[in-house]
């Protein structure tokens, strides 16, 4: 008869995935790479808010972009229209993106002299929040379309953000959708929060969040030489 | 609903483990999982499952799941009380000024191993 052992573990599901992302962050650090972990839900328009902030930081920042999605390469495709170096991640059927695989499209875009790296996350709002990628911060994208109750429904999300775009204000006249109860709601979840109203379509609030986001590159970078 | 991507998660992380412990199969792994974890159990079970069969040190694994209820506590009256039943508002005083004691725990807590 084969002889059966406990081994105690006592560690939290995410602790090893929270470990590689605290080394990959501080590798980035090191390189003076800022990491942005971009998230949202499917068609809250990541994409063309990339290619609006691309536009914003090109002649400042060099930059790159990580298309990460369980399948096809549309979006890969946009981006690099925009003549910045983008790669395509397949999570194959995975539902997020974990620091490990950040760390493989990282090698894939060949990060050395970049200033920016953005990870295009999985359209998702669950998943992405509880998975530490090694990003510096965290944004996520809210559409207006997509309701102002969404805080309430996706706590961890907007806790994990820095930042919030609620995107898609040219059509707020077409939709119950209350900007101050919105950002009520998030202020709950988290306090720390900035939140950008924006319309990628037409560029408005676009400076706005490319300042934050220069501002944070340059804060990375700094820090690093101290 | 990422139930299959923390499988693997768990998997590997334990795959690590036996090598540690020259562990040759795995019979049982106990898991705490919380009332609020964002994780569910049956969908949690189904995906053990089929990741399992698939996994040679997983092949007579038994999945146990053992729940920590969630509670919150209250810095207007210094009570705990069920956040499921009540979420952010405090019952006894009213208070928004509350935060989650226990109940978002999703950890490993012991294998059984030959």
């Amino acid at each position: 008869m084969r002889e059966v052992r406990v081994l105690e573990i006592k560690q939290s599901v995410f602790a090893d995935n929270d470990r590689q992302a605290g080394l990959l962050r501080q590798e980035l650090k090191e390189k003076g790479v800022f990491l942005l972990n971009l998230m949202s839900s499917p068609g809250s328009g990541k994409t063309t808010t990339l290619l609006r902030t691309i536009e914003a930081l090109r002649n400042t920042l060099k930059i790159g972009i990580m298309e990460a999605d369980i399948d096809s390469d549309v979006d890969a495709r946009t981006i690099q229209q925009s003549g910045v170096k983008v790669i395509q991640l397949h999570t194959g059927g995975m539902c997020h993106l974990d620091a490990e695989m950040t760390r493989q499209g990282l090698l894939g875009l060949e990060t050395g002299d970049l200033d920016l790296a953005i990870l295009e996350n999985v359209g998702n709002l669950v998943c992405p929040a509880e998975f530490d990628t090694g990003a510096s911060k965290n944004v996520m994208i809210l559409s207006v379309p997509e309701g102002d109750d969404k805080p309430l429904k996706y706590p961890l999300m907007f806790s994990v953000c820095d930042v919030v775009l609620i995107n898609k204000i040219d059509v707020l006249p077409y939709f119950d959708f209350d900007m101050e109860k919105c950002r009520e709601y998030i202020l709950m979840r988290n306090p720390d929060a900035r939140i950008i109203p924006i319309c990628a379509k037409t560029g408005e609030g676009i400076g706005e969040w490319a300042d934050w986001l220069l501002g944070e590159v340059k804060n990375w970078q700094c820090e690093k030489n101290f | 609903m990422h139930e299959l991507g923390v499988v693997f998660h768990i998997m590997d992380s334990l795959e690590t483990v036996a090598a540690q412990n020259e562990v040759k199969g795995i019979t049982k792994v106990v898991l705490e999982l919380g009332e609020v974890s964002t994780v569910l159990e049956p969908y949690l079970q189904k995906c053990w499952g089929w990741a399992a069969g698939k996994r040679d040190l997983f092949r007579e694994a038994e999945l146990l799941v053992e729940r920590l209820p969630a509670l919150t506590y209250c810095e207007g009256c210094g009570q705990t009380y069920s956040t499921v039943e009540y979420g952010k508002i405090c019952p006894h005083c009213q208070s928004p000024d509350t935060w989650l004691l226990q109940g978002n725990e999703f950890n490993i807590k012991e294998i059984e191993v030959y």
